[in-house]
């Protein structure tokens, strides 16, 4: 950046220009470092050195109260005999698997069904997008508990269909679908960036495969998948890790117990109890490492297994 | 999953049907786009559901919230429940959670955007050596469950004497923590042309100068994005002030909430939707106002909701 074509005919070949470019480098490497302070303090008080020490707490037993005592791997060794430990792995996989993926298929769906040139668009977008901004918050959390209750309006509704299910917040077998159609509920923000990765898709590419006689079904797999598997890549990615961490919602849906029976534990809930109710903080730790390292290996897998499906412009294939 | 790409081949004698979008007749093209729009206004009604239904709830008695009623209109509209959900709860009155969480989401905002601006200035337009470790740990910092780092942060702070302050809560505003948005300042200034800086730098101005008068005012866009949703994210943030804030005078909105939930259990549904609707009203009152820059920032950066 300090090359500018005036700059560097000026100085080409004298050694006191020579001189000022390492001066400017100097200053350079100073004004980067004190540009970059607030964000390098931030970065090593509140997440590298938090890490470490996370890291050493989750090999000893501490209870904010009493020094750390080293034990070895046993939070880890009896994480996997904790059976709350393992159902809320459960549950929390559960909601992964399902919600993301019907999520993301609901959000490309309505992508689709938006991307023309139709009146009415962009009221549609923005009313699609709404619950995104809102719904992680406690309100909204407040609310779906009601309308998910006993006699609340979805109970009332399918009633209606003479479905009798009775209120889905108290029937363990029913608080996962809720969950999952809360986040379904919230697939406007990966829509929108669907919406726009669509937008890219030159109209050549369908208009040729129409002559060659290409259905919808074809063009969806031979044109927009492969057209849109970086923004696919990119929302899949985001929203599988945002998954992982729920809280509030779970939080205030089940009083924050993780109830009933044990069907709303979610795994940040559990690590929060056993941290700040229990304070078992080095177990707590030790719950925290294994889920940066569990979403640190579907981030590789992602990675990996993207070569071979997500293809960016200007790639040979 | 591995055919996908390769473009489609038709074979040479296919009979090939000459589509042309522009001849379908005007009667079709009405047709489509009737069901277009009803099939976009039908999901809407099943999106805003909820909203509509919490709001409607509100202005209803008790006894009609729970109780056998899908519809949205009542004959017995008050506003009973928000003068209830105004006096508050455990002695504290509702307007004080209101300036709790405008006093955090203000300090959010202010925080991030200086801090995140001027980290975003060295990524993207000084080089300087381990810059691009720097940002590509920066980038790691975007997909790290953030829930490593809050016990020993607690340990830090409760043995400074800050649990049950602020200062938990905005200090990582103000160190840049939310990497999200250094790397949306990076992006947009790197699409800022180099020249820029290049002439005020021979005209001899400096990094600050460069900065403050010709980098900050260019990215009003980013700024605005970064300081809605700055601004929402604090609103909203329920886990950051459970695990600090322990006396209810200092309780935002979100934990006001929960403490009504925990104190009224059931007993007064109406107010309890009534404040609900009250702690939403800022973000909704946001959104209608910054629509086309919320959307459009999720749209070009990546944003989440």
């Amino acid at each position: 950046m300090t090359q500018s074509p005036t700059l560097s005919r000026r100085s080409a070949s004298s050694a006191p220009a020579q001189l000022r470019k390492s001066k400017q480098r100097g200053a350079d490497a100073r004004a980067g470092y004190t540009f970059l302070l607030p964000w390098l303090l931030g970065f090593i008080a509140l997440t590298v050195g938090p890490m470490i020490s996370s890291l050493y707490l989750s090999f000893t037993n501490y209870n904010l109260f009493e020094p750390p005592k080293w034990i070895g791997l046993d939070n880890y060794t009896s994480l996997f005999q904790d059976e709350r430990f393992l159902q809320s792995v459960g549950v929390t996989v559960s909601y992964v698997v399902f919600g993301t993926p019907l999520k993301l298929a609901a959000a490309l769906a309505v992508a689709m069904l938006l991307n023309s040139k139709r009146r009415g668009q962009g009221f549609y977008r923005s009313a699609f997008y709404a619950p995104s901004l809102i719904g992680a918050s406690v309100s909204i959390a407040i609310v779906w508990k009601a309308m998910f209750g006993d006699s609340g309006p979805v109970d009332q509704g399918l009633s209606f269909f003479g479905i009798n299910l009775g209120g889905w917040v108290g029937n363990p077998a029913m608080t996962m679908p809720m969950f999952i159609l809360l986040t379904v509920w919230q697939f406007g923000a990966p829509m929108v960036i669907f919406l726009a990765g669509l937008k890219q898709i030159p109209n050549d590419l369908y208009e040729a495969a129409s002559m060659d006689g290409a259905g919808p079904v074809r063009k969806f797999f031979n044109i927009t998948w492969p057209m849109l598997s970086p923004v696919i890549f990119f929302n899949l990615l985001m929203e599988t890790i945002h998954a992982f961490q729920i809280f509030a919602s779970a939080y205030i849906i089940s009083n924050g117990d993780g109830g009933p029976a044990g069907s709303t534990l979610f795994y940040t809930l559990y690590l929060y109890l056993r941290g700040f109710s229990d304070f078992r903080m080095g177990y707590a730790s030790a719950m925290a490492w294994l889920l940066v390292i569990v979403v640190g290996i579907i981030t590789l897998i992602f990675f990996r297994t993207s070569k071979s499906w997500v293809h960016y412009s200007g790639d040979a294939k | 999953m591995t055919t996908m790409a390769t473009p489609t081949q038709s074979a040479p004698d296919e009979q090939v049907s000459h589509y042309n979008p522009k001849s379908e007749s005007a009667g079709a093209k009405r047709a489509k786009s009737t069901l277009f729009h009803i099939v976009a206004l039908g999901l809407t009604a099943v999106v805003l559901y909820p909203g509509l239904w919490m709001i409607a709830s509100s202005f209803k008695p008790n006894s009609e919230i729970g109780g056998s009623n899908t519809s949205l209109w009542s004959n017995n509209f008050s506003f009973d429940n928000f003068v209830t959900a105004m006096e508050g709860i455990g002695g504290v009155s509702t307007l004080q959670f209101f300036t709790n969480s405008l006093i955090l989401a203000i300090g959010a905002v202010v925080g991030t955007i200086l801090s995140a601006s001027v980290s975003a200035y060295a990524f993207a337009r000084i080089k300087f050596p381990g810059r691009s470790i720097f940002f590509g740990m920066m980038i790691a910092t975007l997909l790290l469950p953030f829930h490593v780092v809050i016990i020993p942060q607690y340990i830090v702070f409760q043995q400074l004497g800050l649990v049950d302050t602020y200062v938990p809560l905005l200090i990582g505003k103000f160190l840049a923590a939310d990497a999200f948005f250094v790397f949306l300042m990076v992006q947009f200034m790197r699409n800022l042309p180099a020249e820029l800086d290049e002439a005020a730098r021979i005209d001899g101005a400096g990094h600050v100068r460069i900065f403050t008068s010709i980098m900050l005012p260019l990215m009003k866009p980013a700024l605005i994005s970064t300081s809605i949703f700055s601004f929402i994210w604090s609103w909203n943030d329920f886990l950051g002030p459970l695990l600090y804030l322990n006396t209810p005078e200092k309780y935002p909105l979100p934990l006001a909430l929960r403490l009504f939930v925990d104190q009224t259990q059931s007993s007064d549904y109406g107010a309890m939707i009534a404040m609900s609707v009250l702690a939403l009203l800022p973000v909704l009152i946001f959104f209608l106002v910054f629509q086309r820059y919320i959307v459009e920032g999720v749209s070009t950066q990546g944003l989440k909701g």
